[in-house]
């Protein structure tokens, strides 16, 4: 679930006279996620370090000119670039203090903004549409600059994006009520052109926000009645004849956020990933009309995730580095940090123990997953050398180490020492803000697990699933791996702990578990309750036979076989003679407990049922055999399902042996030796309808008995007849 | 035994008066209950709390606090005044202004000799007790805030007062305030208000008990001014204190509706002297909304509170379990009934204490098996509505057989009115001369043929007013010889006129002969307080129901009791017919069968059948559903006198119209509680 932090002011601001903008024309992320460059309406450019809140340097323009668009860092040169009175490109270093002898070049047409990213080139757009890569503009200031935009059409927003190997830029524009997507592709320059939809007449959008993924560039924009539309862009090469008409752009309605009543003014919407939104400047659906809050929204689920009321004026800006949103709002700037960790449904319905998200954590110390498994490989492993040297000491000294040591760990280290320090970290952390970390834990544990087959530390894995802060779409590796490791135990768990098993997993273990011979399952250590369960079952004595629920396995037997002796001669022979074959568990004690756990799993029936039919006819036939001896069991004695709390109900039973018959009855009706098996489940059947029917018959003595207690209304007055006797 | 016709009425809109103080009396084991409009009642605790008498209240007098002195009954209220009730005549004696400001509290020091008030500005006020009325003496130190409650030292020497944040303790010789006892304010939002002390007692251990508006009930040591111990028994207020004779245990009520008990017990089982203290042993949760008031007798809690009703929960290590005095009794409705019947007319008179309702009963088509609700062809009717004059409330009223007469008095004055049905319009005349003997009253009634007037005044005498067109005459004043001079709750004149049955609270009953006028003879004295009487029609035997249960027929040509009630007496009446813990009502007669007598009480209707063997302590009482399964034959074998029917439920009154019609009035408490304003509202369950 999605959280946002304890936030902290970064800056105060000068809005104008009116509040009707913050006075920050724009921040851009300088030499890495820390530090910022902030550009104001009026003259000045600021470089602040975002965790210290310290300002690093400032510098101002000349009274007289304005900076006409936000400045932007070159990471690859280390400069800085800002536009002065829309014509004048100014360059300068750190170390410049004087922005007036710094570099300046002035060119021929309005500059819109200065576009830079990492890992690309400074871009310059122009305000006619036309886009130059600074380095060309520079070579030539006074190079005659083309008009891409009719006229009477003005861009309205622009950003840059790389996607692999392309830089591209993109920019909205709006002529006379109709909003256009431009992509220009740069080296080869293509521009495509796409005209978005219209929303209700009058209504433009409110916010653009651009990202990309999947090969595709996703365009998010917010209207001001609370429409967030996503637009998905190919980035693949078009062909596209000269001079065509805008294509139409297909949109799909992401969120309807609330709105209250009236709409949206000063608003913002912003991707944070593939399924979350950052929105400021709309109503907080549970706090009433006010619009002051930012809240994050899974796209997904359509739920709010986190909310947070920002005091004073919001001016719809938004900007997001590295896990922190940078607001403007009254008179302060201010970063809130967030963290968006993946979502599974069984999260987002809340199915999962949810971390307490109060404490302001640094989210440093609980990075993004992506980050996690891919991002700082680097990291030295100087640390860890020495840990080990330390550890190996004395254990009782270790200082605790953070998630990324252990992580780091966890990527090197042998299984010894591994369990050692998961064990450790998890005794130490507290269970509440266990969430994020288990999940990282476990999903890096399975992944070393999957390359390194030497690698496998069963008791640390049990140990992460105990927590039952995992779930199966967090790490859906792990069953699958503890499966082909043979860790019947660490299925157990899962099976019993995880809410989201799809019903193929579910299959595939009971499949295993079903072909896994009686001689290594009983090696396997399982849950003792569930054992414990299992044996009272078995061993309940057979003989006594109690009518229960309206059911007697010796009643059912004579319908079967249709026999006409008298009952008491038939009991009595029955005594006399062994248990009846299916008194008698077909499966070893322990398979017994790993089928139970997949009777107790949820599923649905549909989506089970296609993978049941991979099961083998003698499995079926196998695994029909013991949910009848679980029926018989159950039917003779009901009081033990109350046993233990893990045991599957009679109507798991039935749900399994109805899905069963099902997906094999075909199958099953071919196989000589499934055929008493039918008939006594036909038996059961036929049983279950007696005992129905009699209830039916009882049914009207018993609506009688409900009218009877009926007390009749009575009013104000009546008259009644009374006898006395 | 016979189907009858039977009214459901249940639109008398009967509301009891919240209960604001109480007093007891253990010396003459009485209860005194004030109640919000200003009515004291007396309920007898040594006679199956039957409630004796019942002095009405007044406009605009807000009876704060009761006092006993012996056997006189003192009150005080926010008027600033000190009432002395005379218990008599069923009124205020006298009344003293204080000079004060409204009055919080009135104590009386355990020699009898004075009393003491706690006033709005600040003082506590000193009465001498003189023999017919109390006397001002003086003033202790003045207190700059209101005095909320009082409790004298048994001693007569100090008094401790509760005000607001703190307890004051003075020196009633000098008159001084020794100690200043701070009472903590609550905590949280509460802390800005000031915390009330509604109610303090002082042990003769020096040990000051204090109840307060912050939910705590604390210990403080007296000598030395310090708090010894704080409990804290509710979030809301402590309302009330009562502590028990020996001082072994007190109780305090909250405004959450809980009573919870105190005992002074020792904290180590096998230490005996040192180490007592109390503790907080038991909660009583009886009421729905504010306990304000309490008392603590040698066997059971008493309180009463917003709810209006008195609730005497047994305390079950006083009492032997499963006797009829370890059961909870919960008192709702008065012991006498509000409701006149006109059975010729048809009329229902229902009495407020401001006003009179007469009602016309609706009637039905045809007749309809037993079980049937018939349907209603003329609904009722409500044919006037009489406005009382004068600030007094009523106190009793009647309306005469034949519907012609309506009579109702109050303390000071009894009006008569002559009705006039013509179709379906009333034109209401009042009587303007009424004889100057009709002054005081406390019970009236009209003779069967509705010529006579009976009203019963003061020391235990009936005067006779005879009626006709438009005037009426004193006929007569009817005294007994005996000696009590206690007020007459009942009357009952035979259906012949020859004959009225006066009952009082000295459980006398007395028959006068109205054609001599004179007393023809007085019933042998029952140790429990007559609830009921009635005179057979055809037989003159005069029933008499009692406090205790007891069912007497007293034959009035022999007089003497009859075989009848020597029989039942001989063979004891039905266990599980003592054991009901509401007296009976009205005893009436089917004028068609003679033997049947109609009783009943607050949760049965009851037709005796005297031609039938009594039951048995070993058969079923109630045994109509049993019966109604079996076939007729074996019906009358086991079949028994007493006939119950549990079918109506609160019944405020029944009787039987001439036309052999039944009138039930009832009144479910369930209405009666939607009335109530709404209750301190509790956290339950995530609500």
């Amino acid at each position: 679930m999605a959280a946002l932090y304890e936030g902290y002011t970064l800056c105060g601001l000068v809005p104008d006279q009116n509040l009707s903008s913050s006075g920050i024309q724009g921040i851009e992320e300088e030499r890495d996620g820390d530090h910022v460059v902030v550009t104001d309406s009026a003259r000045s450019v600021t470089l602040y370090k975002v965790s210290d809140q310290k300002l690093l340097g400032s510098w101002t323009v000349k009274q007289g000119q304005t900076l006409t668009c936000s400045a932007v860092f070159n990471s690859q040169t280390k400069e800085y670039m800002a536009v002065s009175d829309n014509k004048v490109i100014r360059i300068w270093k750190e170390e410049d203090i004087q922005l007036d002898k710094a570099f300046k070049a002035t060119v021929s047409s309005d500059i819109w903004m200065v576009h830079c990213v990492h890992g690309g080139e400074p871009v310059v757009l122009f305000k006619r549409g036309a886009v130059r890569l600074l380095d060309s503009l520079l070579a030539a200031p006074q190079q005659p600059i083309e008009e891409v935009l009719n006229q009477e059409e003005n861009i309205r927003w622009s950003t840059t994006i790389v996607a692999e190997t392309q830089q591209f830029v993109i920019f909205t524009t709006e002529q006379k009520g109709d909003h256009f997507l431009h992509l220009q592709r740069l080296n080869p320059n293509t521009l495509q052109r796409y005209r978005l939809e219209r929303e209700e007449p009058g209504v433009s959008p409110l916010s653009f926000s651009a990202s990309y993924r999947d090969k595709h560039i996703h365009l998010l924009y917010l209207y001001p009645n609370g429409h967030v539309y996503q637009s998905v862009v190919s980035v693949q090469l078009l062909v596209v004849e000269e001079g065509a008409q805008a294509l139409p752009l297909p949109r799909s309605l992401l969120l309807g956020l609330p709105v209250g009543n009236g709409l949206l003014e000063a608003a913002s919407a912003m991707v944070l990933d593939e399924a979350h939104v950052a929105v400021v400047g709309v109503p907080h659906p549970s706090a009433g009309a006010g619009k002051d809050f930012l809240c994050i929204w899974n796209t997904n689920f359509q739920t709010l995730q986190a909310g947070k009321e920002m005091a004073g004026k919001i001016y719809g800006q938004l900007w997001s580095f590295s896990n922190k949103l940078f607001i403007p709002h009254g008179k302060i700037l201010s970063i809130i940090p967030f963290e968006c960790p993946k979502s599974s449904l069984a999260s987002a319905l809340g199915k999962l123990r949810q971390a307490k998200t109060e404490e302001c954590k640094a989210p440093a110390s609980v990075p993004s997953w992506n980050n996690i498994l891919h991002g700082e490989k680097a990291q030295p492993s100087r640390t860890v050398e020495t840990r080990k040297t330390r550890t190996t000491r004395k254990t009782q000294s270790t200082p605790s180490l953070t998630i990324d040591q252990v992580l780091d760990l966890i990527k090197m280290a042998p299984v010894e020492e591994v369990q050692k320090e998961v064990e450790g970290f998890l005794s130490r952390a507290d269970l509440q803000d266990l969430q994020p970390s288990v999940g990282q834990l476990a999903s890096t544990l399975v992944s070393r697990s999957l390359n390194d087959p030497a690698f496998y530390s069963p008791s640390t894995l049990a140990q992460l699933v105990h927590t039952q802060c995992l779930c199966h779409s967090v790490c859906p590796d792990l069953v699958l791996l503890a499966l082909e490791k043979k860790d019947y135990f660490l299925c157990q768990l899962c099976l019993q702990f995880f809410p989201d098993i799809p019903e193929a997993v579910t299959c595939a273990c009971l499949k295993a578990f079903i072909s896994v011979p009686d001689v290594d399952a009983e090696k396997a250590r399982l849950e003792p309750d569930s054992i414990s369960f299992m044996e009272t079952l078995i061993s309940r004595e057979c003989g006594q036979v109690d009518l229960q629920n309206g059911f007697s396995p010796t009643s059912c037997e004579e319908d079967c076989s249709e026999d006409v002796r008298g009952h008491q001669t038939r009991t009595e022979a029955k005594k006399k003679t062994s248990a009846p074959p299916e008194q008698i568990c077909p499966v070893g004690l322990h398979k017994a407990v790993l089928l139970n756990e997949i009777l107790q799993t949820a599923h649905s029936d549909s989506f089970l049922l296609p993978h049941l039919k991979d099961l083998s006819s003698q499995h079926v036939v196998l695994f029909l055999q013991y949910l009848q001896f679980l029926y018989l069991k159950y039917s003779q004695d009901d009081s033990l399902q109350m046993h233990g709390c893990r045991s599957p109900s009679l109507a798991q039973v039935m749900d399994w042996v109805c899905l069963l018959l099902d997906a094999h009855f075909t199958v099953l009706v071919m196989t000589p030796e499934a055929k008493g098996l039918l008939l006594n489940l036909h038996s059961f059947v036929r049983s279950q309808v007696r005992l129905v029917s009699e209830l039916g018959k009882i049914e009207f003595s018993l609506q009688e008995l409900k009218k009877m207690k009926v007390k009749k209304d009575v009013g104000q007055y009546s008259i009644e007849v009374i006898e006395l006797f | 035994m016979g189907e009858f016709k039977v009214h459901r009425v249940r639109f008398f809109d009967y509301m009891p008066s919240a209960i604001r103080a109480m007093a007891y009396n253990s010396r003459t084991e009485r209860l005194a209950v004030a109640r919000a409009d200003g009515s004291v009642e007396i309920f007898n605790f040594s006679d199956n709390y039957f409630q004796e008498k019942v002095i009405p209240g007044r406009d605009g007098r807000a009876v704060e606090a009761l006092c006993w002195v012996g056997q006189r009954l003192f009150s005080a209220g926010l008027n600033g005044e000190i009432t002395e009730y005379d218990l008599e005549n069923l009124k205020p004696q006298y009344v003293i202004e204080a000079y004060g400001g409204p009055i919080w509290t009135i104590s009386c020091n355990n020699q009898g000799t004075h009393l003491a008030v706690g006033c709005e500005d600040g003082t506590v006020k000193l009465f001498e007790i003189l023999k017919e009325k109390i006397q001002f003496q003086r003033n202790l130190d003045r207190q700059k805030n209101r005095i909320i409650s009082l409790s004298w030292h048994p001693s007569g020497a100090q008094i401790a007062a509760g005000m607001m944040d703190m307890i004051r303790i003075f020196d009633t010789e000098t008159g001084r305030a020794t100690h200043r006892l701070l009472v903590e304010r609550g905590i949280g939002a509460s802390r800005s208000r000031e915390v009330v002390v509604w109610s303090v007692a002082f042990l003769s251990d020096n040990t000051i008990i204090s109840g307060d508006s912050a939910g705590k009930v604390q210990i403080w040591d007296g000598l030395m001014g310090t708090l010894v111990r704080t409990h804290l028994v509710t979030k809301w207020d402590v309302l009330a204190l009562a502590v028990s004779q020996d001082e072994s245990s007190f109780i305090a009520g909250t405004s959450q509706g809980t009573v919870v008990q105190f005992q002074f017990l020792s904290s180590t089982v096998d230490r005996q002297d040192r180490d007592h203290e109390w503790v907080s042993t038991r909660t009583f949760k009886n009421h729905s909304h504010d306990v304000r008031a309490l008392a603590l007798t040698d066997t059971a809690v008493v309180s009463g509170g917003m709810d209006t009703q008195l609730v005497v929960h047994p305390l079950l290590d006083k009492v032997e379990k499963y006797t009829h005095e370890a059961a909870q009794r919960k008192i709702a409705f008065p012991h006498r009934s509000l409701v006149g019947c006109a059975k010729k007319a048809g009329l229902l008179l229902f009495q407020f204490p401001d006003h009179l309702e007469l009602w016309r009963l609706g009637e039905s088509d045809g007749n309809g098996k037993p079980g049937d609700s018939l349907t209603v062809k003329r609904k009722p009717e409500k044919l006037l509505q009489l406005k009382r004059k004068g600030d007094d409330h009523i106190c009793c009223s009647a309306l005469s057989p034949c519907g012609g007469w309506l009579v109702y008095s109050t303390v000071s004055s009894v009006r008569l009115y002559k009705l006039q049905h013509n179709n379906n319009n009333v034109s209401v005349n009042k009587i303007s001369k009424l004889p100057k003997e009709l002054r005081s009253v406390h019970q009236l009634c009209f003779s069967a043929d509705s010529s006579k007037l009976f009203a019963a005044s003061s020391q235990s005498s009936v005067v006779v007013v005879s009626l006709n067109q438009l005037e009426c005459k004193y006929v007569q004043t009817l005294r007994h010889k005996s000696d009590s001079r206690q007020p007459i709750h009942l009357l009952y004149p035979s259906e012949d006129g020859k004959w009225l049955a006066a009952a009082n609270t000295d459980c006398q009953i007395h028959v006068y002969n109205l054609h001599k006028m004179k007393l023809h003879c007085s019933v042998p004295v029952y140790s429990s307080c007559p609830t009921a009487v009635a005179i057979h029609p055809a037989t003159n035997n005069l029933i008499s129901v009692h406090a205790d249960q007891q069912i007497f027929e007293f034959s009035l040509q022999q007089k003497e009791y009859t075989e009848w009630s020597r029989k039942l007496q001989k063979q004891g009446l039905h266990g599980l017919w003592l054991k009901r813990d509401t007296p009976v009502t009205s005893v009436g007669f089917n004028p068609k069968n003679p033997t049947h007598i109609v009783l009943n009480d607050t949760f049965m209707l009851c037709i005796i059948d005297q031609s039938l063997p009594l039951p048995e302590s070993s058969t079923i009482l109630y045994n109509q559903m049993t019966l109604r399964s079996l076939p007729a034959p074996e019906r009358t074998r086991q079949s028994h006198a007493f006939k119950i029917c549990k079918n109506f439920q609160h019944l405020l009154s029944v009787s039987l119209l001439d036309d052999l019609s039944l009138v039930v009035v009832e009144r479910p408490l369930l209405d009666v509680m939607s009335q109530l304003p709404p209750p301190i509202r509790q956290k339950k369950f995530a609500t």
